[in-house]
């Protein structure tokens, strides 16, 4: 069996993608097979994200559909024989997926996956419902910022109530806290949001602090998941997420500002 | 007042303002989370009636939902006007 785990926002631009391509590629290379799932249907990018844009051939849609076998739609990662993608369809059609479809799908990549990440469109549409409701965990990524901080609670009331787990009465979806785009120097300054103002506000377990970091676009540039890059906080912020949802202890890190000051900034090469 | 005071007194801390804004919007959407949704139609009849006898405000009247396993209530509050000093 599989464990479904939803990356989700509500808010468009928070870094569900970059999320969900980084911990997809995490738990591959902790040995899990994994397949990360793109939901958003017309607007097609964890592809490029992960850098196989190249080598789509079918997608999501055309499973569904049964113009295609699950087995031919899915990519494998060519720098991690554990992770398998499946990319959204650039159809325009709302209605491509179906709760039958993706349900379906869903239960034959669990016979044979470990994990199962679906990167969620933004809003509260069919894709992003969809992407939701068969989870088992839910990770919420929030930016330090109103809109996105009432947007995630916004999806917590939906998490809570329309996924299969609520219907079926089942345990509740497991929730966690990513808190992305993090400057901890503005949050000194009172510009930004805190980590426990963010936490006081929606209550939730945090599974970790990505900062704010220049190398995320230069690892999407490259078609790199952003873990990949271990010289950098937002990979090794990712790194940490993935242990600590895999169970180990860590200490959180990123939330403060880094001390070295002008002497740690010259001596550091 | 030094330099320094002088900069620390007119920082301002938007981070907190941003903060208490979303501590009232969220309890406040929180608590209308599953309401039925004819409850705005609702209260804005009921204001209208009420106004036809007693000159109330928009705000004056609050209609809350509440549920759980066992009942479904409708709360009605409303805040009448101060009577006229004589
Ligand atoms: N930690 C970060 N630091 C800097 N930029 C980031 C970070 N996370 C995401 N971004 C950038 O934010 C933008 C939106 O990210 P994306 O993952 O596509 O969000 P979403 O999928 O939620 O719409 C992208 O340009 C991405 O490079
Ligand atoms: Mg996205």
């Amino acid at each position: 069996m599989a464990r479904i785990i939803v990356v989700t926002s509500g808010k468009g631009g928070v870094g569900k993608t970059t999320t969900s391509a980084a911990i997809a590629m995490g738990l591959a290379k902790k040995g899990f097979k994994t397949a990360v799932i793109d939901f958003d249907v017309g607007l097609r990018n964890l592809d490029l994200i992960l850098g196989c844009e190249r080598r789509v051939v079918y997608d999501f849609v055309n499973v569904i559909n049964g113009e295609a076998t699950l087995n031919q739609a899915l990519i494998k990662d060519k720098r991690c024989n554990q992770l398998y993608i499946l990319p959204a369809s650039q159809t325009r059609d709302k209605d491509a997926l179906t709760k039958e479809g993706v349900g379906k799908i869903l239960e034959e990549l669990s016979k044979t996956f470990k994990y199962i990440v679906c990167d969620s469109p933004a809003g509260i549409e069919r894709g992003a419902n969809l992407a939701m409701y068969f989870a088992d965990d839910a990770f919420v990524v929030t930016n330090p910022e109103v809109a996105s901080v009432r947007d995630s609670d916004r999806m917590l009331g939906i998490l809570s109530s329309k996924s299969k787990r609520a219907e079926n009465n089942d345990d509740p979806i497991k929730e966690y806290l990513l808190l992305s785009r993090y400057n901890p120097k503005r949050v000194k300054l009172g510009e930004m949001l805190s980590v426990e103002d963010v936490q006081d506000i929606l209550s939730l377990h945090l599974l970790g602090v990505i900062p704010e970091s220049k190398a995320v676009l230069s690892a999407s540039n490259s078609g790199t998941p952003i873990i990949l890059n271990e010289e950098s906080n937002a990979g090794q912020a990712y790194l940490d997420i993935v242990e600590r949802y895999l169970g180990e202890d860590k200490p959180h890190r990123f939330i403060d500002e880094d001390k070295k000051g002008l002497f740690g900034r010259l001596f550091r090469s | 007042m030094s330099l320094l005071n002088y900069f620390k007194t007119t920082k301002p801390n938007s981070a907190k303002l941003a903060k208490e804004r979303l501590q009232i919007l969220v309890a406040h959407e929180r608590s209308s989370r599953n309401q039925p949704s004819y409850l705005p139609a609702l209260q804005q009849e009921l204001l209208q009636v009420i106004q036809k006898y007693i000159q109330i405000d928009q705000d004056a009247i609050s209609v809350h939902f509440d549920s759980d396993d066992e009942q479904e209530t409708l709360e009605l509050n409303i805040v009448l006007p101060e009577p006229p000093q004589s």
